[in-house]
């Protein structure tokens, strides 16, 4: 039994990568969730979305890296993030301007609105291999690690190491401040209680004198943001390709789901539930279970429940589950 | 098939939209106002109309407020006393006939810019913010307001001292009754030159009926202008400066609440003898 040497290796493997990837789900699922909320319908563009606003970032990101400018030992695309969240909002707002509004005004039910978003999926997605290909592009500069596991090795004298990406550590605090920002917003501010009231009862609204279409548009700013981070964090840590972002949509929308559509704690809570799920499932857990288990009853397999090319049925499995036994996810959402 | 091409011919799959709080209110730009001197405060003044491409719902329907007076709509199901309403908040497509408010013809307002105006509406059904704290409702409310309005919050919570108990508490917790109380106190705090009520008291304990219209009249008495549809025709005529019996859309007897419930017409149709 070595339980120090087992926790080291699960953080490793299993805690730091699930703790990352679940942010970034969350951020997702967040858009996911204040669309759904606010212009209520499921936002099948989510995912390309995602990948238009990083595609952005990254076409400045390798122009600011031709220009010589850089972070030090961050990414570069930090510096360009804000290049692409505001592409991201001039497309959205366009959209919403060429699309969606004209919908809206007919008081279009919300299921019309799901096969118009499906649409707009399309047009992104090609619009974005149209510009930068089809292919994985990588983009991440600057110091790879913030502990890399040989270092950890030599610090602790441990047998098993501890890596930690900066990707990682980026990923985690953006996500941190990210989600406090949101909560800030939506509970505290005039404009953040007006798009709560105009969820919760759009004609109340308008008789209150809270203008729809300004409700619109902040919502679009934010998801456009939420999106756009979401995706280069994903980006940075994994890599950038346009059909990896439209498959994210299954996992957020499963975390979206599990946490309650309509909710955004319920969004955070689904993505950790989703991430962790979809990482523990698909982690051979030999190494781990070798220091745990007594002497001579270690695992000869691998103890890998799933291949990692099962990871979507994972969460597809649960969003099964949650529809059928609690519809309204962990956290009362909307949907029943 | 359906005629309505943006309807969801039935599918109830919250799963994919969230048609709950959907509104229903069509939007609409606002045309322009024109003075138009003299006659009642508020006034829906021979009013013809419809929904959309519907047939019509009022003919020739005359509905009026002065200064300092409650006017009653009652009448019997069906007979178009919420849609008299909504008409009057520009709600629905006027055919015929002029809104006017305060001297100035109002008629080619949408619902919000007449909140602006001064008019203030509590809706029949989903009147409040569910989801949101009492307190919010009423910040809510004073949403096109950019000065301080805690003196108005204030003055609500001492209309009704149950929503300062239950400030922080979801609104869609609270009893029927409380419920009207956010309703009426959220359309409050834009304060309002004249307020219309929506069937106030509908679904409430007879108890909490005669507590309600107690506020009411003292929301009367500091000058707003009432304007409401009861359900409850006696005594709502009771404290009625001035009352509108609607039949099929159309004004059937109009009259002072005590002329109204002593004309034997009126007594032997709409108030049981």
């Amino acid at each position: 039994m070595d339980l120090l040497n087992a926790f080291i290796a699960l953080s490793n493997y299993v805690l730091i990568p699930g703790i990352a990837y679940g942010s970034q789900l969350a951020l997702g699922a967040l858009g996911v969730t204040l669309v759904y909320g606010i212009l209520r319908f499921s936002n099948f563009a989510h995912g390309d979305t995602m990948a238009m606003g990083t595609m952005a970032t990254i076409l400045v990101t390798w122009l600011f890296q031709s220009m010589g400018l850089s972070l030090g030992f961050l990414p570069t695309a930090l510096l360009a993030l804000p290049f692409g969240i505001g592409f991201a909002i001039l497309l959205l707002l366009g959209t919403d301007r060429v699309v969606y509004k004209f919908y809206r005004e007919q008081k279009a039910k919300p299921v019309i609105l799901v096969i118009v978003s499906l649409g707009v999926t399309f047009i992104y997605n090609g619009i974005t291999r149209f510009i930068i290909g089809a292919d994985d592009q990588n983009f991440l500069d600057g110091e790879r690690f913030i502990m890399s596991a040989r270092d950890f090795k030599a610090l602790t004298g441990l047998k098993e190491g501890l890596a930690f990406k900066t990707t990682q550590g980026i990923t985690i605090v953006t996500a941190i401040i990210v989600v406090a920002l949101l909560f800030w917003f939506l509970n505290k501010t005039r404009a953040g209680k007006s798009m709560r009231a105009y969820s919760d009862n759009e004609d109340l609204a308008l008789l209150s004198g809270i203008n729809p279409e300004r409700v619109v548009m902040i919502t679009w700013i934010i998801v456009a943001a939420l999106a756009t981070i979401a995706g280069t964090l994903y980006g940075l840590d994994k890599s950038f390709k346009p059909f990896t972002y439209f498959q994210l949509l299954l996992p957020i929308f499963a975390a979206a789901i599990v946490g309650g559509l309509g909710s955004p704690v319920g969004a955070i809570a689904g993505g950790f539930v989703i991430a962790f799920s979809e990482v523990t499932i698909t982690y051979a857990w030999k190494k781990v279970l070798g220091y745990v288990m007594p002497e001579g009853l270690e695992p000869d397999g691998l103890v890998q429940l799933m291949s990692t090319d099962y990871k979507f049925a994972v969460s597809f499995v649960i969003l099964l589950i949650v529809l059928l036994i609690k519809p309204t996810g962990l956290f009362k959402g909307k949907s029943v | 098939m359906s005629n309505d091409p943006y309807g969801d011919r039935g599918n109830k799959d919250w799963s994919v939209g969230n048609a709950k709080g959907q509104g229903s209110i069509m939007p609409k730009a606002s045309g322009k106002t024109h003075p138009a001197p003299g006659g009642p405060f508020l006034i829906g003044d021979s009013m013809t109309a419809g929904y959309g491409a519907g047939p019509d719902i009022l003919h020739d329907c005359t509905i009026a407020v002065d200064r300092g007076e409650i006017a009653v709509i009652v009448g019997p199901n069906g007979a178009g006393k919420s849609t008299g309403m909504k008409a009057v908040f520009g709600m629905l497509d006027m055919r015929k006939g002029h809104v006017r408010l305060d001297g100035e013809d109002i008629t080619n307002l949408s619902p919000q810019d007449r909140v602006a105006k001064g008019m203030g509406f509590v809706p029949q059904t989903s009147n409040i913010f569910t989801s949101m704290t009492v307190e919010e409702n009423l910040e809510m409310g004073a949403f096109i307001r950019r000065d301080d309005f805690r003196d108005t919050m204030a003055q609500v919570y001492d209309l009704f001292p149950i929503l300062k108990e239950k400030r922080n508490q979801a609104a869609g917790e609270l009893s029927g009754g409380q419920r009207q109380q956010v309703a009426v106190g959220r359309a409050l705090m834009t304060q309002p030159k004249v307020l219309m009520l929506d069937e106030p008291t509908a679904g409430v304990s007879p108890i909490v009926m005669d507590e309600l219209f107690d506020r009411i009249i003292e929301v009367a008495r500091t000058g707003i202008p009432i304007l409401m549809v009861e359900q409850n025709a006696r005594q709502a005529l009771e404290i009625a400066d001035k009352g509108y019996v609607l039949v099929q859309g159309a004004n059937a007897f109009t009259g002072t609440g005590k002329e109204l419930l002593a004309d034997p017409e009126v007594r032997k149709s709409f108030l049981g003898g």
